[in-house]
């Protein structure tokens, strides 16, 4: 029964690509969510709303994401008595992640928009949430496309580091599968290409959309 | 039973973290120059006008770019010496380390050489330097000025991903990290005391930095 063909490793591995997809999109919907809330706190004219989420992007952009990982997993879990599955601690720690990474990309964006702009919508009368939804997000979404996809790259290759709180996905699968079939080379190349496959898309994708935007 | 906090753990083991913080700065370092070598290298490859030497930089940097650092890892770690190439975790570390930085620095080096007008090149001919003046003076320095602020913060990613090769049990911040973590079974002190460590580390890099842009690159603000 432990016979493994080419075709059976690469069969397992796919079948393990799932969870990085569910994964990486849990991740991205997620952290959207959260990361959208982020920027409009970052950019808050209220120091008070400001500063936590500057705390916030400041922590989970300058720590690795692995000791998030583990922070989520190993931390939170004996803090307060709860026993968070893999799953969860995956879900969390990513999302936070993403989170953090988005809000710095959107910000951008938004404070790209000419101040011009505000003191337009301003002078028309709009309030501040109505200048934010009519006049600055409408421009800002496009020009925030290109990098937001482009950080799905980051985000798809992240959740390979959920393998370490034993997360099985692509990577922790290809781990286990080299260490029955003593082929690591082998296995790890073909882990490596299903991720190239996942990924290049995205970064032709992005990279297409920037171009166009300078041209337009 | 509420699990109450005790940082003592952190206290009785400060050698522990300070030689682990060293260690990844070491990793860290060295990697990241091997890896601006690299980077500097497919650079001039993806603007050489060669057709070969152009596909070969551009396989590099979008394999390396569009693959996970972990997996490469492995790739190099456990792939390498399944077919007689063996290394100690140290270096297999060193090498995913450069050979990941390399491909990320050779799409910002390449976009600051072309940043560079072809008529300021065109000048330095003109004032008669010699093909090597030309390219310290004219095309390297403010090259460098302009990929200045992406590359601190490749450089800031680097440092940051250094942790991920904890799990080819290389010794360094994260690897001291689980090492107390499960003789104490202090998870939360010593992961959060860790992470504090890695954002002084990002911080003070973030510093010197923007000290050493404001010595070096300076001028630059008065040209755009």
């Amino acid at each position: 029964m432990q016979d493994f063909t080419l075709t059976n490793i690469t069969y397992s591995l796919l079948l393990a690509t799932r969870w990085t997809i569910v994964l990486s999109l849990i991740a991205f919907a997620g952290g959207g969510l959260v990361g959208f809330l982020l920027m409009l706190m970052r950019i808050s004219p209220l120091t008070w709303v400001r500063v936590p989420s500057v705390v916030y992007i400041e922590f989970f952009q300058g720590t690795p994401l692995i000791m998030q990982l583990f922070l989520v997993f190993f931390g939170i879990s004996v803090l307060f008595q709860i026993n968070l599955s893999a799953w969860e601690a995956a879900t969390i720690a990513l999302t936070t992640y993403t989170s953090a990474f988005l809000a710095d990309i959107w910000r951008g964006s938004i404070e790209a928009i000419p101040s011009g702009q505000w003191e337009a919508a301003r002078a028309l009368g709009l309030n501040y949430f109505k200048q934010l939804r009519r006049i600055i997000l409408p421009q800002a979404v496009k020009m925030s496309v290109p990098p937001t996809v482009g950080f799905a790259v980051q985000v798809v290759k992240g959740t390979s580091l959920a393998s370490v709180i034993g997360f099985v996905e692509l990577t922790r699968s290809a781990a286990s599968i080299s260490n029955v079939t003593f082929q690591p080379f082998l296995v790890f190349s073909i882990a490596a290409v299903i991720y190239f496959c996942l990924c290049f898309p995205l970064s032709l994708l992005s990279k297409r959309l920037e171009s166009q935007f300078v041209f337009e | 039973m509420g699990y109450t906090l005790n940082y003592s753990v952190i206290f009785n083991n400060l050698g522990f973290f300070i030689e682990g913080a060293i260690a990844t700065l070491q990793l860290a370092m060295t990697s990241i120059l091997l890896g601006l070598l690299l980077g500097i290298l497919g650079a001039l490859g993806r603007t050489s006008g060669n057709r070969i030497l152009n596909s070969v930089a551009v396989a590099y940097v979008e394999f390396f770019r569009n693959t996970p650092f972990l997996i490469q890892l492995f790739f190099f770690y456990f792939g390498f010496s399944s077919v007689g190439l063996r290394m100690t975790s140290w270096q297999a570390a060193v090498l995913a380390l450069a050979i990941n930085f390399g491909a990320y620095s050779t799409e910002i080096v390449r976009a600051g050489i072309e940043g560079i007008g072809k008529g300021q090149i065109e000048a330095g001919m003109a004032l008669g330097l010699n093909k090597m003046q030309i390219f310290r003076r004219i095309v390297l320095v403010p090259a460098l000025g302009n990929i200045y602020p992406s590359l601190v913060s490749q450089i800031v990613i680097a440092i940051l991903f250094t942790s991920v090769v904890s799990q080819i049990s290389a010794e360094e911040l994260t690897f001291v990290g689980s090492y107390l973590q499960s003789r104490t079974f202090r998870s939360f002190e010593i992961y959060f005391f860790i992470s504090l460590l890695y954002l002084v580390i990002v911080w003070i890099v973030k510093l010197s930095a923007y000290l050493i842009q404001r010595r070096f690159f300076g001028f630059m603000r008065y040209v755009r």
